[in-house]
Formats: C-alpha cells, structure tokens, sequence
C-alpha cells in the first residue's frame, strides 16, 4: 500500500506491506534508527513518537494508520544544532545513561508536559508509567522532566 | 593553575549524540556495507520444558515466501559443547536431542525478511516426547531424572568438591541462648536490559568473520565464536556497536550468536538476528534463583555468635555461570559486615528445567547480603530488640588494614558504622520510629514500615588488571582504548577526565574506543563493577607514563634535559622549566614522532592488587496498606562508599539504578513457571518490570572511604545500590506488619503476599 507521511518536516512515501507498524517504517523504511523497539507488547515505550502532536507508542501503529499524518521522532527536535529544552534537560540532569529508552523517554516527557506545564512529582512518575528504563531508576528522568517545567 | 577535575561533577560526553540522533546499536546498522544484503536469522525454540525430540518438519516452512534456508543441529553437524564449569555436562548450540527449558533454540530460520522468518516459525513441526519438567529446586536434587545424564546427578557443583565441609545442623547452635530459623527464596528474576540481544556476522573475503555483538565483553565472545567456526582466533573480529544494557546477562556469548558464523557461512551471505522481548524474557539467562536455609543464634544481649546458610543455588538449564556465584561470591561474603565468630556455609547448585541463570547486578552478593540481614532482622524481632541496634553491637569495627573474615575473605577497608550512623541519621530513623509507633497506636489501616541494611560486596574481583592504549594525534586530540565495555555507564566521560587529568587535554579533544577486538585485542570487559578501579586505573597510569614519553620528545625538540620539561595542564603544552614561551604542543609532538616514523602512544596492561569491598547502609520506608496488602515505597536512603569518587554525577546514577533494580526484586519482580516448566512471565505485560510510578526519589548519602588498592582510591559502585536496597526494602514491608505477628514475607512483596501473611498471622 501507499502511505504519504511527514516525518520530522519532511514528505515522505513508501510502498509498504498493509502490516508494517509505523515503528519500522521510521527505523527501516527511513532509517530514522534513534526510535527503537524494546518489547512486543506495547509495554516499553521505547518506540514513543509524535503522531499529529500527540505521544504515540509507534509499535502500536500501522504506518498505514498515519498515512497523511505528521510525525516527529527526537532526531526532528533539535532545530539549527539546538537541542530542544527538553533533551538538554535530560542532559544537564544526567537524565540517560544506555541511551536505548533515551528517544522514546523525551518524546513522552515533551507530551507530558504539553499536557501538564506544572506537573508534580508524582504526576510526572504516573506520566511515564508506560515508559520503561532500566539504567537510571527514573531518579534523573523524572528530575529532568520537573527541571524542564522549570522546577528543582 | 586550574584545580584538578577528578571528583567534579562533569556532564557526559556521550550525550548529544544520544539525546539527537540516537545510539547507534546493533540493531541499527542499516548502512553498514558488510552487512550489505544480509539475511535475517529467527530461531524456532523448544515449546517444552523437557523433552525428547522425535523429530523436525521443516518441509512446510521451507517452501514458504523468502526462506534461505532453515537448519536444525544436524544439518549444521553440531557437536556437543561442554560447560566452562563443569565440563561433564555438554550441549549444542541448537538442542538436537533433548530439549531442556521451554525457549531453548532448536531450528534456525534464514530469511529475506525478518518477518518472513517470523511467519515460518508457525509451519515448523518439532516432535517431543515430554519428560518430567523439573522445576522445583528441592525435588530436581533428589530426582533420579538427570537433565544432564554425564553429570549423574542433578547437583553440578557444591563446596563439598571443594574440599570445604557441609553444614553441621542443630548442633551447631548448641551453645546459643537464642536460635532463629529461616527459608529464604531469593526469587528468579529478569535482568530486562532495554536493548534484548543482536547480532550480525559476515564472512570477508579475507577468510575473517566480523561479528557484531550486543555485548559487556568482546574480548571474551572470540574465543567462543571461534570454536564454534572451527578457525583460529586469529580469524575472528568481533565489534561491539552501542549496547543497550547489559546488567551481567550480556557477558557470555550465547548459543544464538555463535550460530551466525556458520550460518553465514552455510548461505553464503552475511545474517542478521535480533530476538523478539518475548524470546529474550525465556533465552537471555535470569538471575538470582536461590533458595536459601538459613539459622542464626547468639545470646539475648544481641550478640550474634554463631550463623549457618545452606544456599541452594538454581543454575536453570545449563552450567552456565549462575552455578558458581553461590561457591564464590554468596559463600565469601556471607559473614557481611559483621564479626560472627562461628561460620558454616555450604553452596549446592542445582541443574533444572528453567531458562539458565547467570550473572545479574549483584551476581551472587545480593543473595548473600538478603540471607545475612534477613537473619539480623529474625534475630532482632526474637530478642526484642531494635534492628539497627542489633547490627550495630554486631558490626565489624572501623578497620584501615585488612580483615579476614572466619569464611576466610579479606576485606581491603571498612567504616560500616559510619554508614550506619549516617544513614539512620539522614533519613531521621527514630522519628520515623515514633511516627510508626503513632500509626499503630492508632491502629490505622495503612501501616509504616522502616527496614535497614548493611553490606559488604565484592568489586573488581574479575581480571588482574586492565588494558589501556592512549594515542595523540596529528591535531593534538587523543584517543584512548580501553579493554572495558561501557553501556550505560559513561566511560567515554570518565576516562577522559582521567586522561585530561593527566595531558592537560580538553576533555572535548579524547574520545574513546572499545569493544573492537582489532583495535583492543586484550581486555576483560565491564562487569562486576571493575571498570574504574581496573580501567580506569589504567587509563590513568598509562596517560601518566604517555606524559614522561612526550617529555621525552620535547626535550629532543628543544635541546633540553629531559628531567627539565614540565607540562602546563591548563594550556596542554611543554616547557623547559623557567621559560614558558618556547612551548611544544601536544600536536607539535606528536608530528614530531610521526615525522620520525613513530607515533606518540603508550600502551600497558595495568594490573591491581586484588578486589575490593564497598560498603554502605540504606534505610527503606514503605506504607502497607493492611487491608490489600498494596505496599508503596515512600522514601529510600542510601549511603554507598565506594572509596574516592571520580565524578558524583556518575556515581549517583549508579546508585539511582541500582536501588531500582533491588527494589524490583524486593516488591514486584519474579519469573514463574508452572508445574510443567511453561514460563507465565514471558513479556512484559505479564513481568513486574517496575516503573516510575512506583519508585521514590531517592536520597543519596556521600561517604569516601578510599581503597589502597588502586591509583585512584576507587571501589566499584555499578552493583552497590541494589546490594544495600533489596534487604532494607523487604525488610520495611515486613517490618510494616510485624505487630501483626508476620516475621517473614518472601521477595516479591507483592500485596497478594503480604495479605495473605496478615491473614495468616491473625
């Protein structure tokens, strides 16, 4: 089938089995390989993307389901070299360590944060339940997410 | 001057890419050019827990869209393999008699496509006869069923060969004013590194395969990867991309990725694998897994005189590592950090029809410090008396020189009332005591529980020391190699302060290589937190020794002596002592040597007098509710002494996880099997994976207590966190319901456990 997707500001199309989720279409298909697969039962949130602005596990999703829709994946959100708040934040605060959740963590903690501007601590813990690390025991992500709202 | 920039707090280096465009894992090399048109490998694993296989269909899957070819041991003509550490148990890589855990490899698929392969796996047809599945400890060691018949037994290693004696039971307590029993499970878990296992393998035309291995030790996977080739090691070229987490399970090369090589040979191409979470949750090994008896006796002014531990350790399916962590490294460190008199430790290990157990955060150290502290904490309750109270009048003293346990470890440092004192006091323990008595007093529904540990562990204890390469280049920026494995922990960073330290190069002009066996053929890898006091310290010694060469070279270049050349760190350049204009810089030097033919470069293998022994004390707070048993993890404090601290950002980050890791174990984490071996918790909808949710912040305590071992002062801190943290956690769950009468809830504490000990006990 044919789908039509922007990713990260850019057209793109693809001849694609009615099958593929839109997690390979970014990784394989684009070769957009920061978004990355961890499990097989939507558990992890490693894969989590923008879809027309909302966090979307993208392993949840049929590339075909965004055919006209617009994606952003963490390689779309530094602008001009700049790193978006949100990832220098998960810098400055020692907020990754492996990096293998990394992408899918910022791109949760962006949407978290659109939805909330001034979350809590433990509004920020129930916002990326769905989001699995295993390196950093969310000490940092969390911190880093709350330092981003302009908190601690 | 500027001061030094050992012990700051210094942002990762690694970072950026990250956070931008992402590590680049195994997973991730699209644009490699000799993986070029690769074939994808899917394994068809054993559905049975135990079983004779009668035959292999593979007609239908072969005819089907984009299958290569599908093997199955035979066709690869495997010969049996046996274990590194009990020889008389063998295997092959693809199970071609007997299956032994449900998701044991069996046939391997070659395909066009990943899910071409994946679609296959349904149209393959394996023939058992079903055997008893073995997975009880207790009755597996009495079966007269061997899994492996060579071994003639179910038991593959207890300290008896050893030479060490068994356990003398009751009596051994005669003497004992108070005796306290215990049964401790140390549950099965999951390592659950975020990125499973990968692999790529591709034959050059040079005869060499390079193989691509998500891996904590390339190094090691040559020789493996070798043997199961039939070439020299010579032959070999293994190169670890980015890795997505190892916690221990990444050390050993696994059957999967030995098989690429032939494979790929077979189908004339290269060939990629990357398992699903589903088969990574039953074929990546699991960790802990050991059943513990436990007895402890003293008299009622809380001395603790005498203490025995039978550790049963569960080795899964195969001799694999897990079978001798008990003997070496829960048998060593069972006394912890107490001064007991008395010591009986007998390690059993036992194989059983479950996935094989190896190295996980802790590997062998948790076990030993849950038993210990548990044991504490059963005493305390039996003698009336305040669990930190108990410990302390038990404590080995503040000791600077060696001690040596009566189970015969020496121990390098230790300060563990300090820790003690602090962490009681930092966390505020006896307000958190009145608060408890307050809320029992009130008989409220949600009840407080305050648990505390103290350990001891075991670090650097894995190689004599490291290999180390610094290489100055054209443009004066260095290139360090190092024979460590980072994942997670930041080495790119902290061997470039190291090396900074040294040079006076910028930290943002060092990079770092590893894991490529051509670029460093000698290292041992990161695992049981040897990397800085091993690695490091390398890196450290040899930049030093780099900076007497350079010396060397500039006093050739400006007509001095030798002894005469001084280096200025802040601008990285050399003088002659007493006129800093004439300087050499780094690239003028290194220039200078390559114009000579020869390079500015020192490379050595640094070796270290022995292990050392973190130490540290966390306070646990949880609330019960004693109406559901739900428990929620309120505050955690952690004091953690890994002797001088190289770059606190770091360091906190290891505690951080570690304590999550060990608070998993302790609340919700735990692999199950059913009676007949088929596992219940085989992704992640269906393991207790912990969340954010239901973790605290968590506050750290400093505390440096350096080692002389090493240049730098440094124990390892990769594994303390969830050392300290499993024990304090339990024991706040416990502790939250003991006026209840329960004096024992096995790991996980999930709230179904904990109501039933509430209703058990009323």
């Amino acid at each position: 089938m044919n789908v039509n997707i922007v990713v990260n500001g850019i057209n793109t199309k693809g001849d694609i089995e009615p099958r593929m989720l839109l997690v390979n279409y970014v990784r394989e298909h684009l070769g957009l390989t920061a978004t990355n697969i961890g499990c097989d039962t939507s558990s992890c949130g490693a894969c989590t993307i923008h879809l027309d602005g909302e966090s979307v596990k993208s392993c949840t999703i049929l590339a075909v389901q965004a055919d006209g829709g617009n994606v952003t994946t963490v390689e779309g959100l530094a602008i001009d070299g700049v790193m978006h708040p949100m990832q220098e934040s998960f810098m400055q605060n020692h907020g990754l360590q492996c990096g293998y959740c990394t992408p899918g963590m910022v791109m949760a903690a962006i949407s978290i944060l659109k939805e909330n501007p001034n979350p809590t601590e433990q509004e920020v813990r129930a916002g990326l339940e769905g989001n699995l690390c295993r390196c950093t025991g969310y000490h940092n992500i969390v911190h880093s997410v709350l330092a981003c709202a302009g908190k601690n | 001057m500027g001061g030094s920039i050992l012990g700051n707090r210094v942002l990762r280096k690694e970072d950026p890419k990250f956070l931008t465009e992402g590590g680049k894992y195994v997973d991730d090399l699209l644009d490699e050019p000799l993986l070029a048109n690769a074939l994808h490998v899917t394994y068809a694993r054993s559905t049975v827990a135990h079983g004779k296989i009668n035959s292999i269909d593979v007609s239908e899957a072969s005819q089907m869209d984009g299958i290569v070819a599908i093997f199955t041991g035979a066709d690869l003509d495997l010969q049996q393999v046996p274990s590194a550490f009990n020889p008389m148990a063998t295997r092959t890589l693809l199970a071609t008699d007997k299956v032994r855990y449900v998701g044991e490899p069996v046939v391997a698929i070659v395909s066009e496509t990943r899910s071409q392969g994946e679609d296959a796996l349904d149209a393959i047809i394996i023939d058992y006869d079903v055997l008893p599945a073995l997975i009880d400890l207790e009755k597996a060691m009495a079966s007269d069923l061997h899994l492996y018949e060579a071994c003639g037994s179910n038991v593959v290693f207890d300290t008896m060969v050893l030479g060490l004696p068994d356990n003398t039971g009751e009596a051994y307590f005669a003497d004992c004013e108070v005796v306290v029993k215990g049964r401790f499970m140390n549950q099965r878990v999951a390592p659950c590194p975020l990125e499973v296992r990968g692999a790529a393998a591709s034959w050059g035309e040079n005869g060499r395969l390079t193989q691509w291995l998500s891996t904590q030790h390339a190094q090691g996977a040559v020789a493996p990867i070798a043997a199961a080739n039939g070439v020299e090691e010579a032959l070999i070229h293994v190169k670890t991309p980015d890795v997505g987490g190892g916690f221990g399970a990444k050390i050993g090369a696994y059957p999967e990725e030995l098989l690429l090589g032939p494979i790929a040979k077979r189908v004339g191409k290269p060939v990629r694998w990357r398992e699903t979470r589903s088969e990574s949750m039953v074929a990546l090994g699991h960790g802990r897994a050991q059943l513990q008896y436990v007895t402890i006796g003293g008299n009622r002014s809380g001395k603790v005189t005498h203490y025995q531990l039978w550790a049963i350790q569960d080795s899964g399916a195969w001799v694999d590592m897990g079978t001798i962590l008990a003997p070496f490294m829960t048998r060593p460190m069972s006394s912890g950090v107490y001064d007991i008199p008395n010591i009986e430790c007998r390690t059993t290990s036992v194989v059983t029809n479950t996935t094989p157990i190896v190295a996980y955060r802790g590997a062998g150290r948790p076990e030993a410090t849950a038993a210990i502290e548990r044991a504490m904490d059963m005493f305390a309750a039996k003698i009336g008396m305040d669990p930190a109270e108990v410990r302390r009048i038990n404590l080995i003293p503040k000791f600077l020189e060696p001690h040596t346990t009566v189970v015969g470890q020496t121990y390098d440092v230790g300060d563990y009332e300090t820790s003690l004192n602090k962490a009681l006091e930092v966390s505020d323990y006896a307000g958190w005591r009145e608060k408890q008595k307050a809320a029992r007093a009130r008989g409220d529904v949600k009840q407080l529980g305050i648990g505390v540990s103290i350990y001891v562990e075991i670090t650097g204890g894995v190689g004599n020391g490291e290999a180390a390469k610094v290489e100055i280049l054209d443009n004066g920026h260095a290139l360090i190699y190092t024979g460590t494995s980072p994942h997670g922990q930041g080495h790119a960073t902290a061997w470039a302060m190291l090396a900074s330290e040294q040079t006076g190069i910028p930290m943002e002009k060092i990079d770092l290589v590893w894991g490529d066996t051509d670029l460093v053929p000698v290292g041992t890898g990161t695992m049981g937190s040897r990397s800085l006091q091993q690695g490091g310290n390398a890196v450290f010694a040899v930049s030093a020794e780099l900076v007497n060469k350079a010396k060397a070279v500039a006093a050739r270049l400006l007509e001095a002596n030798e002894a005469d050349i001084v280096l200025d760190k802040d601008s990285a350049a050399f003088h002659v002592a007493g006129t800093p204009a004439l300087t050499k810089t780094w690239s003028e030097l290194a220039q200078a040597e390559k114009s000579v033919g020869g390079a500015l470069s020192h490379s050595d293998v640094i070796g270290v007098t022995g292990a050392t022994f973190p130490f540290g004390a966390h306070v646990a707070i949880v609330e019960v509710d004693t109406e559901t048993g739900k428990v929620t993890h309120l505050r955690h404090f952690a004091c953690d002494d890994a002797g001088r601290v190289l770059n606190p950002l770091l360091l906190e980050g290891q505690i951080h996880g570690g304590v999550a890791q060990g608070t998993a174990q302790a609340l919700l984490e735990e692999v199950v099997y059913d009676t007949d071996g088929n596992p219940t918790t085989s992704n992640l909808m269906d393991y207790a994976f912990i969340s954010a949710a239901e973790l605290p912040s968590i506050d750290v305590i400093h505390m440096e207590t350096p080692t002389p071992l090493n240049l730098l002062g440094a124990k390892g801190i990769g594994e303390s966190g969830t050392i300290g943290s499993t024990p304090a956690v339990q024991s706040a769950v416990i502790d939250a319901v003991s006026h209840l009468g329960v004096d024992h809830i096995d790991m996980p504490t999930t709230p179904q456990r904990v109501w039933e000990a509430i209703v058990a006990a009323n």
